[in-house]
């Protein structure tokens, strides 16, 4: 993974100082409210329902053991023993005190870490697959890019007052596991007919109260373009974006207002200027950082042969169905380490759990590990012949669910119990859905199947992109859960169609089950949730959700289609 | 404490009055000496208003095209960017597209919300020169200047990015 230099050091180590003075100005009374909250929302920090929340980068979702351990060391001495990891691969602490916020940063910095632009209305945190470097299926690694887009992001001398947040994915591989329809602007790494390496740019999509893709505004750009382009894309965003309605500010609105093609030929026209300017990218830069993303020294193995194991032992195979992943390498295994405990916050981990996960990483993954946005962390370079080892271990830290890609795999925000923002609660409803579906059998039975909650509009459950998405409502004053089905992620990206009227939080997850029931009851061999909707529409899932008697609503559709 | 002026680093007195007569107001009518007026004022009036140039400076709202201003640049000592709100980021293009691509080489001066936290970018922006308004500690924010010791991307004052300066 990249390493600091000098340079890198002294930068986050003056953002500490620059964060520290502000902070000191405010509780003097020097620095207003309204003031501040720009200046600490570039740093992370939100005010909260229980006091501040700091949201810490793991840029495209890497960290090593060391900073995993520092990580967990924060959320033991400066909040209570548990940390969140989020949909943007980031990490999030919610009991944190204002105050001591410089201090965690200055923590942060002794590991090369920190709080920068993980929120208020600038370039945020890129995020990348969570394979990436080691997928089958990739065109070429994007964690390079992502760090050389992070650089020229950093302290950007335009951009740091954009008139809403602006978040960037890379994908290198050829199954999208970035989400990029859901971004402001979107990198897929490709190669032309001549075999030079570039990007598919697309621009202008979002999740949010106007959920829409993002639209491709460039086939291939040449890779020594990166920076110049992307300045072109977030200045004509910078000028032209509105900032009279915060509810109207994302670029996804000014690329939908100008359309796809128009907004791209106000790209095109600024780049021009910009164009084999001073920031082109070299042949020596790009080495420079992609030499840190160089395939760690892998032994010479063999493929092991797991079949007498997994006889002998089916919770241990049920894991390996679910949690292992194909390696390019030979005797090599990628982990899922699931964060998806019953009882458990979807995406917390516990200090405990952290330090276990920096342990794992040291004795069986070079030291590496990925968060996903998933929110799971994963083990990119496991020797499979210590998969047995490692599953060991990492159930008894809790981390082993074989549920990776099922139902009770859900994401989830904060919600309600912890964000200002939201409307509704979201993790207990998760919860209560993971009660209902508590039974291994009946998890794989259902299949692939991806739930998403999230507790308002903003999102950050990405509930849009579940196969069935919960999302909070609020009316007058109460909380509700409005359902959309046939969402999904990946190269057919789209967004859920809501079913009808919300819900209240009690009959939540009675509604999934009727919904989980309808399919199972309508689903041809081999048929995902989704294929299946497709194929039926809505309507009998919606007959079955709002129905008095599910099973006979579920029967009588059946007879329906079959007659 | 009223509102004091950086510029070039240091605070200096403010030889420039700003005048903000109305859209139809006649030319004839403004005060001698120095003055700065609003960009629309001075594209209404160009004609009668050159007779003074070296004595008008023009003020930009974030809204202001500043590709309508290119063909008077070098008629302009002073340009100043307005920032009604420091969070509305426009005027940061507004000086780089001045400085970077119109070669605009007069005083660039930041009026507005602006401070300490800010005078760094603004700088790198293109800016050289701050009004710092009376709700605000003049000699704290020329210490934001010093804030970061270098930076990664090229800026105004900064041809190269730090990459290809990285390599010597």
């Amino acid at each position: 993974m990249y390493h600091y230099d000098d340079f890198d050091r002294k930068m986050i180590a003056a953002r500490v100082k620059v964060f520290r003075n502000q902070t000191e100005r405010f509780l003097a009374g020097k620095l207003g409210e309204d003031e501040f909250r720009p200046l600490r929302l570039k740093n992370g920090l939100y005010i909260q329902r229980h006091g501040p929340m700091l949201r810490i980068a793991i840029p495209y979702g890497q960290l090593s053991s060391q900073q995993m351990r520092t990580l967990a060391s924060i959320t033991r001495d400066f909040d209570r023993g548990v940390g969140h990891f989020t949909t943007r691969q980031n990490l999030q602490l919610n009991w944190v005190k204002l105050p001591e916020a410089p201090d965690i940063l200055e923590r942060l910095a002794s590991v090369d870490m920190h709080a920068i632009q993980t929120s208020g209305n600038c370039i945020r945190n890129i995020t990348t697959d969570p394979f990436a470097g080691v997928a089958a299926d990739e065109i070429a690694d994007p964690r390079p890019w992502a760090e050389i887009l992070r650089q020229w992001s950093t302290f950007h001398p335009e951009f740091e007052y954009l008139p809403r947040k602006f978040k960037v994915a890379f994908n290198g591989a050829r199954e999208d596991r970035a989400v990029l329809h859901a971004y402001d602007l979107a990198f897929q790494l490709v190669t032309n007919e001549a075999g030079e390496l570039g990007f598919t740019v697309y621009a202008g999509g979002g999740l949010g109260r106007t959920p829409l893709l993002a639209q491709k505004i460039r086939d291939f750009l040449p890779w020594p373009h990166l920076l110049t382009y992307s300045e072109a894309v977030v200045r004509v965003y910078n000028r032209y974006g509105r900032r009279d309605n915060v509810w109207k500010a994302r670029i996804k609105i000014l690329v939908k207002a100008l359309g796809g093609a128009e907004f791209a030929r106000q790209v095109e026209e600024e780049w021009a200027h910009l164009k084999d300017g001073p920031q082109t990218l070299t042949a020596e830069e790009v080495a420079r950082v992609s030499a840190y993303f160089a395939p760690p020294p892998y032994e010479r193995l063999e493929n092991e042969d797991l079949s007498a194991v997994k006889v002998d032992n089916p919770a241990f195979a049920r894991w390996l169905s679910r949690n292992v992943k194909p390696h390019r390498v030979a005797g090599y295994a990628v982990v899922v380490l699931t964060l998806k405990q019953a009882g458990c916050a979807p995406g917390d981990a516990t200090t405990e759990q952290m330090e276990a996960a920096a342990q794992f990483a040291d004795r069986f993954s070079f030291g590496e590990i990925r968060t996903m946005h998933e929110q799971n962390l994963v083990l990119a370079d496991v020797p499979q012949r210590e998969l047995f080892s490692l599953w060991q271990e990492a159930r008894r830290a809790g981390l082993a669910n074989a549920t990776h890609g099922l139902l009770t795999d859900m994401i989830v925000c904060p919600g309600g119990d912890f964000c200002s923002l939201a409307n509704a609660k979201s993790i207990p409803i998760a919860k209560a859905i993971q009660e209902r579906f508590d039974e291994l059998d009946y998890l794989f039975d259902i299949g692939d199947l991806a739930l998403n909650i999230s507790g308002c509009m903003n999102s950050c459950g990405h509930h849009h992109l579940g196969n069935i998405g919960i999302l909070g409502v609020d009316k007058h004053g109460e909380e509700w859960y409005q359902i959309t089905l046939g969402g999904t992620q990946g190269n057919a990206t789209r967004y859920g169609e809501v079913i009808g009227r919300s819900f209240a939080a009690a009959e939540v997850p009675e509604v999934v089950e009727r919904l989980i029931a309808t399919y199972l009851a309508l689903r041809h061999e081999g048929e995902t949730f989704n294929e299946t909707l497709a194929r039926l529409g809505l309507e009998p899932f919606r007959a079955t959700a709002y129905a008095k008697d599910p099973v006979n609503a579920a029967a009588a559709d059946q007879e329906l289609i079959d007659a | 404490m009223p509102e004091q002026l950086i510029r070039h680093g240091h605070l200096e007195a403010d030889p420039w009055q700003r005048v903000d007569p109305a859209a139809d107001a006649a030319s004839s009518t403004l005060p001698d000496g120095p003055i700065l007026l609003p960009a629309s004022f001075w594209l209404a009036h160009r004609d009668t208003l050159r007779q003074r140039v070296g004595t008008i400076g023009v003020s930009l709202a974030p809204t202001f095209r500043v590709e309508d201003l290119v063909p008077d640049l070098r008629l302009l000592p002073l340009i100043a960017v307005e920032f009604p709100k420091f969070t509305d980021g426009r005027g940061y293009s507004t000086a780089r597209l001045l400085r970077e691509r119109y070669n605009y080489s007069g005083e660039l001066r930041a009026v507005g919300d602006i401070g300490r936290d800010q005078l760094f970018f603004l700088r790198r922006a293109g800016f050289d020169a701050f009004l710092i308004p009376e709700s605000r500690d003049a000699n704290d924010a020329l210490l934001g200047l010093a804030d970061y010791p270098g930076a990664y991307q090229a800026a105004v004052g900064q041809r190269l990015p730090h990459f290809r300066r990285r390599f010597g």
